[in-house]
């Protein structure tokens, strides 16, 4: 159970998160849809000169699934050759007052692939391995823009599911791009920058600063320009830190108003998003039955969460600590956790952070309980409880046709969603969809746990071990990028293996999903009537939560018991310590 | 498909400049001009020097100061270069070895003490560079620095309690105490 | 549809028949099912090849346990998986072979009366000639006569003859045929002939005839899997895979945790997962929908058109013979002023007395009901049969008299022309009140005196009301085409409870209906049996028509009704939905059941090695082993138990897709949920007893 500030304080940051959700998802169906908004005056020049540059002949014209899919790949590709380069080679290049070596190929490889699928799995520390220059021009800018493509494929899915001509017109990649940066996330970015400097988080170009320590000694306080890439970090849910303790570090969350303010940013795109998709396909309803959905599986991830955290473990009650809250003691299990954030912010914080995708964490998964941290894996197992931004609703529009397909079949129709028949193709792409993210994260962890070079980079032993292999994968194709990070993963195996993974985890499953939109786009319309199923109401939106629940139980359910689950009952039957 | 990669080339390259060098850049502008205080670490200064980062936690392990949280921080404890948590799991043996070497170490230093150990002075941090500690965990702490600094406990509480920051609002987040703060106000009592 | 069985009665005696061949065709379908082990039967089902392969290796177990490397489990524990895997195979084998035998055997009956027949083939030169059935093609000329089964397919040229169809229809009552009519002028192969003689022209070369299509329907031999069953299948082999990647992962991560597994008890734990349940049934629940729509007598040429008849969203319906009976009756009289109510039945009586047609005799039947009596004169009397010249019939007295009735207006210009009386207001006054009403109005005079006006009124057919309600409650819109005018029209529509027609329409129009149904992304099923009708049952999604139709009519539908009753397009569209119910449903089960497994099995898995799992075993389950065979017996058994709902379909009630959802959710999701939790304990209750 949990005290009563930590329920109104999860209650409180959700409903912010959520009134402020319907303003911004108008907004976004309307930046996306070409309509008006207020800041046209002020940014459609900005948009001309950028079209001007990119070329009038591949911005003015309309795309197919295919077509969007195409650019958005290489983009992406010449994105990641980029990061590949200027990390290999930042030894000689500007702003790197450290003198940092270049980073190794593998690493470089394992970085390029998580900062453009918006990953952010780091197998290295910030502070130690990166110049400045690599900072900004290697971790900042693929923060906005695999930000942008993960938000501009949403955007054409919702367009595919919404076409009325055949889906010849999804809109262009190019244009969306630009918008989605200009539009939705350098704007924020400009505002709230200074809000994190004034809270404490440093934004500077010099190195380093050396403190004559009040016990004597000396230390070396790494710093940088770190603000400007904290927003983008949380809003693009990023979450690859500028130092290895990411969001724990007190220069990148110093006070818990940055705490709130980057959870709040984290929630902010996915939570519009499913607002953003109603207005798109003209469904409100259906859009608020989602949102509802999700938000139900954010709340229980939430309390049993900060539940798990604030009881603390027998293993600290043992060694004689004070794990109940209350008489003026914290309490809980504060091992990896930060003192200002406490179990409640902290508990909070990484269970937003999975369930959005983010991957940012203010507090070490790897020594959460049991319990605490298979939520967060489970978030990633599901990966839409909201998810990252369109991705994870794209992920629940998926297993919806899947609940649709069923459901469709039990009302005695051919099943149909949003006026669409779902037959062989879609099933089939949904199918692959959903069968690569247990292929990529069982296949690999199951080596991993085989291989000597698997097992020898990791930070703790048996199940918590198992863990931690799990957790790694999972998180790494769910394109999340927090982890447990007791496994050392900068090793040729961890940094080729994990870096395929996101690859798979980001670029074939959007190919499937935009395969798919593409497909149900190119169907005529099926009317609808009383013998139709419908999507938006109570009743399927519970199957679907059910669907969802049972998809994902039964897939990773063996893989928990033996991790978390075994865990929890060993630790509480006094069997390990 | 080479009027493709033009394309797509130049848009990378017009955003790296705007969102990797100008944003930063121009953030950095503001944020020295406005906030140059937080903008440059929040170095606290004595006698023109800095003694360290107001964020930043520092070793203690001296009887006379208040001691942070663990730092698991390799190679040393509190290497600011280096920011980690132990990531030791919860059913970890090298947990439970922590974190009794850590009460030890406390009973140690303050034979008479026999109060719970706060949960947050027996463990290490998320970033291992943890700058508070829980009032809880600094009370814990007042007899054993009163005696070392041969003051009341009265004063030290007072102390304690006037560099207590509490809740964000009343509810958000944790009350807690600074221990570098609270240290050099320590240091400034003679 | 519920209830529909007992409005044909030739129904109630055909599944009669069925039931009593059941007993008979468990026997057959056991056999067959031995068969269906042949790999290139079982490849065609995802889940069961991974059942099927998992046999061979545990199989292998039981014979070296230590195949794999060393194993904990003894040879008893790999055969008893081996023998229960094999059961379960064998279990869907006999499903489906059970579903196919009920075909099969009415095939082989069907068989039976094409072997062997010989025709009279007439030659260019008027000559006949004895040839096989078999060596007639299109275009010949064939005699038969009393007594003959007729060959083959054709149009009759020559000759009148009644005609046994029940070799096909089921139907004992003779049909009259003879040439130039639309409908009576088709013979089927296979029937035959009673009386007379008819000389017919084939329509079919052999292979193609009515006969072989039904009898390749009814097998099943052509039968392909339909694109919803297609989706299903991908869908159940996509999520097999999907357990085949987990439980193959499992072992190297039981591994890292010193954790043995045997790998009998892995592919025990995969095979308890993968939708057996569904993927044994899939084929038998296709082929029974098929083999239902047959037993009522409907002939789908494809599963794809009972399938199609489910999503059906609009329905064209004629309304003579299917929303109204085929004539009209009288209904009421009113009588003009001067006239008494008794004055208009006794007139009505009169000139009706000797009209043999259907509306003449309800005339005469209401006359009685209103108290009129027949004179013993009227005995010498004549009647005056309809002509289409004088538009009126009636009876001629021996004493002069002359009474009769017609059209409004031809008996108001007979009675000024040969009487001199003026038509009153009263009599159109009337005759509008009569076709407001929707019905007919008959004048009716004696002697030039027009006594009254008898409505003639159209009578549904009894339930339709009911029957359209459910169907829009279904959300199913009903259109009824007629060639009545529009008052009449929208009166009888509204009696009916239809949602819209087309009046004043030719069978032509329907095609129109039809394609302006489905511009709005509707579809539409229709019935017919005109040539006329053959293009809108071509266009209609679904187009059932009727046996007793022409030819094309017949050709161009996808499925045909033998028994010729309209209104059974209503029925088939319930036959449709119960398919992808059942289908639904039963993958629904197979999916939720996994929970139970789940709970069955990994604590019994893993237990020994990490004990705490122990609080796992809710079930409390006796041992390990008895656990992972219980849930496996369990999983097993589940399949002959459903076979029964899957031959028969699930309940089907005509109701709102929400209200329709709700329950099956709760009987097959929550039931699947809880069903193997108890099904489980008992097996390993009984284990229990043996294993201790």
């Amino acid at each position: 159970m949990m005290t009563a500030d930590a329920f109104w304080q999860i209650v409180a940051i959700v409903l912010i998160a959520a009134s402020l959700s319907v303003p911004f998802g108008r907004y976004l169906a309307h930046v996306f849809m070409g309509e008006r908004t207020f800041l046209d005056p002020l940014l459609d020049p900005v948009d001309r000169l950028l079209y001007g540059i990119i070329g009038p002949a591949q911005t003015s014209r309309p795309m197919d699934w295919k077509d969007y899919a195409v650019h958005m790949l290489l983009t992406n590709v010449l994105m990641g050759v980029l990061i590949y380069v200027i990390l290999m080679f930042q030894g000689h290049l500007p702003l790197n007052p450290l003198h940092f070596a270049g980073v190794n190929p593998e690493l470089a490889f394992n970085t390029a692939a998580s900062f453009i699928t918006n990953t952010n799995w780091q197998n290295y520390g910030g502070e130690s391995t990166l110049s400045l220059f690599s900072q900004t021009a290697a971790i900042t800018f693929p923060m906005f823009t695999s930000a942008a493509t993960g938000l501009v494929v949403a955007v054409a899915f919702f367009r595919s599911l919404a076409a009325a001509d055949g889906g010849r017109n999804l809109g262009n990649f190019y244009r969306d791009f630009v918008r989605a940066l200009t539009r939705v996330f350098l704007l924020p970015c400009l505002i709230l920058t200074p809000v994190l400097v004034w809270q404490g988080s440093p934004e500077t170009f010099t190195g380093q600063a050396i403190a004559h320590l009040v016990q004597g000694g000396l230390q070396h306080i790494p710093m940088g320009p770190v603000a400007s890439l904290e927003v983008i970090k949380h809003l693009g849910t990023n979450g690859g830190g500028f130092f290895n303790a990411n969001s724990a570090h007190p220069f990148e969350n110093p006070t818990i108003i940055t705490n709130v303010l980057e959870m709040l940013l984290m929630m902010l795109t996915p939570m519009s998003l499913v607002v953003a998709f109603g207005r798109m396909v003209r469904n409100p309803r259906l859009a608020r039955v989602i949102y509802g959905v999700m938000a139900i599986m954010l709340m229980a991830a939430l309390f049993i969460a900060v539940s798990a955290e604030q009881g603390g473990t027998p293993v600290l009650a043992g060694a004689g600590v004070a794990i109940v809250h209350g008489g003026g003691q914290p309490g809980g299990n504060m091992v990896g956790k930060e003192v200002r954030f406490g179990n409640t912010q902290s508990a909070m914080f990484d269970t937003v952070s999975t369930a959005f995708t983010t991957g940012t964490v203010n507090s070490m998964l790897d020594s959460y309980t049991p319990v605490g941290g298979m939520v967060s894996l489970v978030l990633m197992m599901l990966n839409c409880v909201f998810g990252g931004k369109g991705v994870g609703l794209i992920n629940f529009l998926i297993y919806g046709i899947f609940a649709v397909f069923i459901a469709g079949l039990m009302v005695g129709r051919t099943p149909e969603f949003l006026g669409k028949k779902i037959e062989k193709r879609e099933i089939l792409l949904a199918s692959l969809a959903l069968l690569v993210h247990p292929l990529i994260i069982l296949v690999p962890a199951a080596w991993s746990l085989m291989a000597p070079y698997g097992v020898s980079a990791l930070g703790n032993t048996s199940m918590h071990g198992l863990t931690e292999v799990i957790y790694a994968f999972t998180s790494t194709a769910a394109n999340n990028g927090s982890a447990f990070a007791g496994l050392s993963g900068n090793t040729p195996w961890y940094n080729i293996a994990l870096g395929v993974v996101m690859l798979i985890g980001r670029y074939v499953s959007i190919i499937f999903m935009l395969a798919l939109g593409g497909s149900l786009a190119a169907k005529p319309a099926v009317s609808e009537t009383v013998g139709t199923l419908r999507t938006d109401t109570l009743l399927f939106g519970t199957f679907w939560l059910a669907t969802i629940l049972l998809v994902g139980a039964l897939t990773f359910l063996p893989a928990l018991v033996l991790g978390p689950i075994a865990e929890y009952f060993a630790m509480h039957a006094h069997l390990v310590s | 498909m080479w009027n493709h990669v033009k394309s797509a080339i130049a848009m990378l390259v017009f955003f790296t400049i705007v969102t990797g060098l100008a944003y930063p850049a121009l953030v950095a502008g503001l944020a020295q001009a406005f906030f140059p205080q937080q903008a440059n670490g929040s170095l606290i200064l004595r006698g023109g020097k800095p003694v360290g980062s107001r964020l930043i936690g520092q070793p203690f392990s001296n009887p006379k100061y208040f001691w942070g949280r663990l730092s698991a921080t390799a190679p040393y404890p509190y290497n600011a270069a280096n920011s980690s948590g132990s990531n030791l799991g919860p059913t970890n043996p090298a947990l439970f070895a922590e974190v009794e070497g850590r009460i030890k170490a406390l009973r140690e230093a303050d034979p008479g003490n026999s109060a719970p150990v706060p949960v947050d002075l027996a463990t290490s941090s998320g970033s291992g560079l943890d700058p508070d500690i829980s009032p809880a965990a600094a009370y814990y702490q007042a007899p054993r620095v009163a005696r070392a600094r041969h003051l009341s406990l009265a004063r030290v509480r007072r102390l304690i309690s006037g560099h207590i920051t509490g809740r964000q609002f009343g509810v958000l987040g944790e009350p807690r105490v600074n221990v570098l703060e609270l240290n050099l106000a320590l240091d400034a009592v003679h | 549809m519920t209830g529909s069985t007992a409005s044909h009665p030739n129904m109630a005696r055909r599944v009669e028949a069925y039931r009593a061949r059941t007993v008979g065709l468990i026997g057959r379908a056991l056999m067959d099912s031995l068969k269906k082990f042949s790999p290139r039967v079982q490849v065609r089902n995802p889940v069961m090849f991974i059942v099927w392969t998992g046999m061979f290796i545990t199989g292998a177990l039981t014979v070296n346990p230590g195949l794999f490397g060393p194993s904990q489990v003894g040879r008893w524990y790999n055969g008893t998986v081996t023998v229960i895997l094999v059961l379960t195979v064998w279990f869907a084998n006999f499903a489906e072979a059970l579903a196919e035998g009920r075909g099969r055997a009415q095939a082989d009956a069907l068989r039976q009366t094409k072997d062997d027949v010989t025709a009279r083939k007439i030659a260019s030169d008027g000559t006949l000639s004895i040839v096989s059935a078999t060596n007639l093609r299109k275009g010949d000329l064939v005699r038969v006569e009393k007594g003959d089964i007729i060959p083959t397919d054709g149009e009759v040229v020559e000759g009148i003859a009644s005609v046994d169809e029940s070799a096909i229809t089921g139907e004992s009552a003779p049909v009259l045929k003879e040439p130039g009519t639309d409908m009576a002028s088709t013979v089927t192969g296979g029937t035959k002939i009673l009386s007379d003689w008819l000389v017919f022209k084939v329509s079919a070369d052999p292979g193609h005839t009515f006969l072989d299509r039904m009898i390749h329907l009814v097998e099943g031999a052509r039968r392909q899997k339909t694109p919803n069953e297609i989706a299903l299948t991908v869908l159940l082999a996509v999520l097999s895979l999907i357990f085949l990647v987990v439980v193959a992962t499992l072992m190297p991560m039981a591994d890292f945790l010193h954790v043995h597994m045997d790998v009998a008890t892995l592919i025990a734990l995969l095979v308890a997962l993968i939708p057996t349940t569904i993927g044994a049934l899939l084929s038998a629940i296709g082929i029974a929908g098929i083999d239902r729509a047959t037993r009522f007598n409907v002939l789908a040429m494809s599963g794809r058109a009972v399938e199609a008849a489910g999503d059906v969203q609009t329905l064209i319906l004629d309304k003579t013979g299917t929303i109204t009976i085929g004539n009209r009756q009288a209904t009421e009289f009113i009588s003009l002023p001067g006239h008494t109510d008794n004055d208009i039945a006794s007139a009505g009586l009169a000139a009706s007395w000797y009209d043999d047609t259907p509306e003449g005799r309800s005339i005469v039947a209401l006359a009685v009901a209103k108290g009129a009596k027949h004179e013993p004169s009227w005995d010498k009397a004549r009647g005056i049969e309809f002509s289409a010249e004088t538009r009126m019939s009636g009876t001629d007295f021996p004493d002069g008299h002359k009474a009769r009735k017609g059209a409004v207006t031809a008996i108001a210009n007979y009675a000024t022309e040969l009487y001199a009386t003026a038509a009153s207001e009263a009599l159109k006054e009337a005759a509008l009140v009569v076709a407001r009403r929707g019905a007919t109005p008959l004048a009716v005079a004696i002697d030039g005196d027009i006594i009254g006006v008898v409505a003639l009124s159209d009578v549904l057919k009894p339930g339709m009301r009911e029957r359209f309600a459910h169907m829009r409650s279904m959300g199913i819109k009903t259109i009824m085409v007629t060639g009545d005018n529009p008052v009449t029209a929208r009166v009888i529509a509204e009696q009916a409870g239809v949602d819209d027609f087309v009046a004043e329409a030719k069978p032509e129009d329907k095609i129109g209906v039809i394609h302006s149904e489905q511009a709005k992304g509707r579809l539409v099923a229709m019935t017919g049996d005109g040539t006329n009708d053959a293009p809108a049952l071509a266009q209609a999604d679904v187009g059932l028509a009727m046996h007793s139709g022409t030819t094309p009519a017949k050709e161009a539908a996808n499925m045909i009704d033998l028994d010729s009753d309209p209104t059974k397009l209503i029925d088939v569209v319930a036959i449709g939905k119960q398919l992808l119910i059942t289908r639904g449903a039963l993958t629904t089960f197979s999916i939720a059941n996994d929970v139970a497994k789940y709970f069955a099995m990994l604590p019994a898995i893993f237990m020994t090695a990490l004990p705490g799992l122990a609080a796992l075993n809710v079930m409390h389950l006796a041992t390990p082993e008895t656990a992972v065979l219980s849930a496996l017996i369990f999983n097993a058994l589940i399949i002959p138990a459903l076979i029964p709902l899957a031959l028969r379909g699930v309940r089907f009630k005509p109701v709102s897709a929400d209200a329709m959802l709700r329950r099956n959710i709760l009987i097959y999701g929550l039931g699947g949920l809880v069903a193997p939790f108890i099904g489980i304990k008992l097996i390993d209750l009984v284990l229990g007893l043996f294993l201790r």
